[in-house]
């Protein structure tokens, strides 16, 4: 414990902690609360059970009552511990209720059913993780149908994006041509119309497409970003000219020179527009919300989005599901979160 | 992948080295930019164009030529009042609700959003341990989806919730957080400021970290207070990175909407309802269909979008160029 709190409390070389260090660390620490503690809650709730989810005020940990395995009694019973008369301190199975009264038995004396009320008896819980939750989304609602469907489209989305951006930006790093200062203020000057602005026009055109109520109407217009070509752009710059004069030399056509040294050399860029490009279709939802307007063309933003909005919300199966939707992004954010906010930062976000 | 790769690269390989034969190795860069460039034109350019044409006509077809020519009278309707400051006065009156919800939100948003995002900055860009991690704890809303954001929030402020059981607890009583329009406004603009917070620090530490140390040293020479370095030093010296911030965060305020629809759906009443769930409701979400003030409304926004655009365009340049 000392050498936990003289780790925490030293500085780098300065010896005492300034009332300041207090103060930063005490922010940080709050901002680890903040930042996590919603989350977690989450998490922790999406394994309770619905009885426990309705409880007010809530515990902390997932509760469940436990049960008992009885001679003669196929299901297991559930478990309580009389708290007075003859049996107390006993633990007993419960095998009818009925109106404050309880019919109860003795696992030591499986043979003998004792009634009692209510209130004479306390249930007996344990920590326990409902996983009923997660099961009951692939047997109640179409999960998997949706989880597919984002998958599909976040996947198509970032390919046909990684190899159209990377292919214009190609061409507007590595060729002198007549318009190319008009191609690269005609990419500036789509930063300047995000989606938002555009969207009845926009539908129309996907409309006309035959791509309303189709997972391309979703995946067509996200597969060339401005943002995505600047990225790129700016790093095969810096990829010498020599390299590829030297495979022209070799009888290397402009395509194979494209696909076997620019995209190879580029990979560290790539990498990181995939990691955007995944993310931002992942979690997109404005443009699905219009264009995919039947259940079964829903992405998981758009199923969650609609169960919450039911009448009755069942707060079990939405729990669940929302784990399961911030856990492909969590997963990317453990492995890869360096390379994210290089990646952030160097794009100044979409 | 690169086994489904390999392929088809191939295969594109041979109309490619026909063309480059036909028309020579420089015109071939156009060849390179179509697939970008035909759908910047058809997703982007396009739209923007026929927007003026929806902008102009009427009814609640979606076919440019069934649709009758209105000239102005879909921006007529929209900025018909007779006093803008209160909305009960316009015809249009949702417009005007949205609109100065919007700007509200807006100024609050951003201001404690790049307010907090210099504060945390500045503390993670102190002599700390962990420095990493803690980074890393902030941004990590930034990559959840405005949707799971949404709910997140929802489940803790629900009636029966976390947050009311431990005001009940402390005595203070709970209260109907989403139900009352004043509070689910101050925790929209909340949820917002939590999940893009992370987004601004670390620009700003980006920021931070390119002030050379010397300018420090030399501060501490001098016996400079610290509340003196930081207004005759980081602040000055950080102001590119600020408005750059701050530009970025008011084009992403103004739009805001994925998010706030699911915590709140605009309500109660319109009470959290902003300029872009106003465009998707006429448009979209209710029947008539109408385009014509959708699209009119979204050429308003495009316009302030894109002035707030230049401006950043206008700082980045001359940041980069010193």
């Amino acid at each position: 414990m000392a050498k936990v709190l003289s780790f925490l409390t030293a500085t780098r070389g300065k010896g005492r902690l300034h009332w300041t260090d207090w103060v930063s660390y005490g922010y940080l620490i709050f901002g680890v609360f903040l930042m996590f503690g919603p989350v977690v809650w989450l998490l922790l709730s999406s394994f309770k059970t619905p009885n426990e989810l309705d409880r007010f005020p809530p515990r902390f940990l997932p509760y469940a009552q436990e049960t008992l395995v009885v001679d003669g009694y196929d299901e297991p019973l559930l478990a309580f511990v009389v708290t007075e008369g003859e049996l107390e301190g006993q633990t007993v199975g419960q095998t009818r209720r009925a109106a404050g009264r309880s019919e109860v038995v003795s696992p030591s004396n499986p043979t003998e059913r004792v009634r009692l009320t209510t209130d004479q008896l306390e249930p007996i819980e344990g920590i326990a993780f409902a996983t009923e939750n997660y099961t009951q989304l692939f047997e109640r609602f179409n999960f998997l149908k949706f989880f597919w469907n984002s998958t599909f489209i976040t996947v198509t989305a970032t390919v046909l994006m990684l190899l159209f951006n990377s292919m214009a930006a190609f061409a507007l790093s590595k060729y002198e041509f007549r318009g190319r200062t008009t191609v690269l203020l005609l990419v500036i000057g789509t930063l300047m119309i995000p989606q938002t602005v555009v969207l009845v026009p926009l539908f129309l055109i996907v409309t006309e497409l035959g791509m309303f109520n189709s997972l391309w109407g979703v995946i067509i217009p996200g597969a060339a970003t401005p943002t995505g070509v600047f990225l790129l752009r700016q790093y095969m710059i810096t990829i010498p000219d020599e390299i590829l004069d030297a495979a022209r030399m070799d009888k290397a056509s402009e395509w194979k020179i494209f696909w076997r040294i620019i995209l190879p050399l580029s990979a560290p860029a790539i990498a990181v527009l995939a990691i955007l490009a995944i993310m931002w279709r992942w979690n997109d939802f404005l443009w699905p919300l219009i264009v995919l307007t039947r259940t079964e063309n829903f992405t998981l933003q758009l199923a969650l989005n609609s169960f919450q909005g039911e009448l009755q919300t069942d707060w079990p199966s939405l729990l669940a599901m929302t784990v399961l939707t911030l856990l492909p992004i969590a997963a990317v954010f453990m492995f890869l979160q360096k390379y994210i906010a290089t990646g952030i930062a160097s794009t100044g976000g979409k | 992948m690169l086994k489904i790769l390999t392929p088809m690269m191939r295969i594109i390989e041979v109309p490619m080295l026909a063309l480059q034969r036909k028309i020579g190795i420089n015109r071939l860069a156009w060849a390179f930019l179509l697939p970008n460039l035909v759908l910047f034109g058809l997703f982007a350019f396009l739209p923007v164009i026929l927007n003026v044409f929806y902008a102009m006509t009427g009814g609640d077809n979606v076919l440019l030529a069934d649709r009758p020519d209105v000239g102005a009278r879909n921006f007529a309707q929209l900025l018909d009042c007779s006093n803008h400051f209160d909305p009960n006065s316009c015809r249009e009156d949702k417009f005007w609700r949205a609109v100065w919800n919007t700007i509200w939100f807006v100024v609050l948003q951003v201001g404690f959003m790049v307010g907090f995002a210099l504060l945390t900055a500045l503390i993670l860009n102190r002599d700390i341990r962990a420095r990493g991690f803690f980074r890393s704890v902030f941004f990590f809303p930034v990559l959840l989806s405005p949707v799971v954001v949404a709910l997140v929030w929802k489940w803790i402020l629900q009636r029966e919730g976390v947050l009311n059981a431990f005001l009940d607890w402390t005595g203070a009583g709970g209260i109907n957080w989403l139900v009352d329009a004043q509070w689910a406004f101050g925790w929209s603009v909340f949820i917002s400021v939590w999940a893009h917070m992370g987004f601004y620090t670390l620009i700003l530490l980006a920021g931070l970290q390119a002030i050379p140390r010397d300018v420090y040293d030399a501060a501490l020479m001098d016996r400079a207070s610290a509340w003196r370095t930081f207004r005759r030093i980081t602040l000055p010296l950080l102001s590119p990175t600020m408005l750059v911030v701050l530009i970025l965060a008011l084009i992403k305020g103004v739009q805001t909407f994925d998010e706030i629809y699911a915590f709140t759906g605009g309500g109660p009443g319109t009470a959290t309802t902003f300029i872009i769930q106003y465009i998707y409701e006429r448009g979209f979400a209710g029947a008539p269909r109408l385009f014509g003030l959708a699209a009119a409304a979204s050429l308003l926004v495009a316009g302030v979008l894109v002035v707030l655009t230049l401006v950043q365009l206008r700082i980045s340049k001359e940041n980069a160029d010193g």
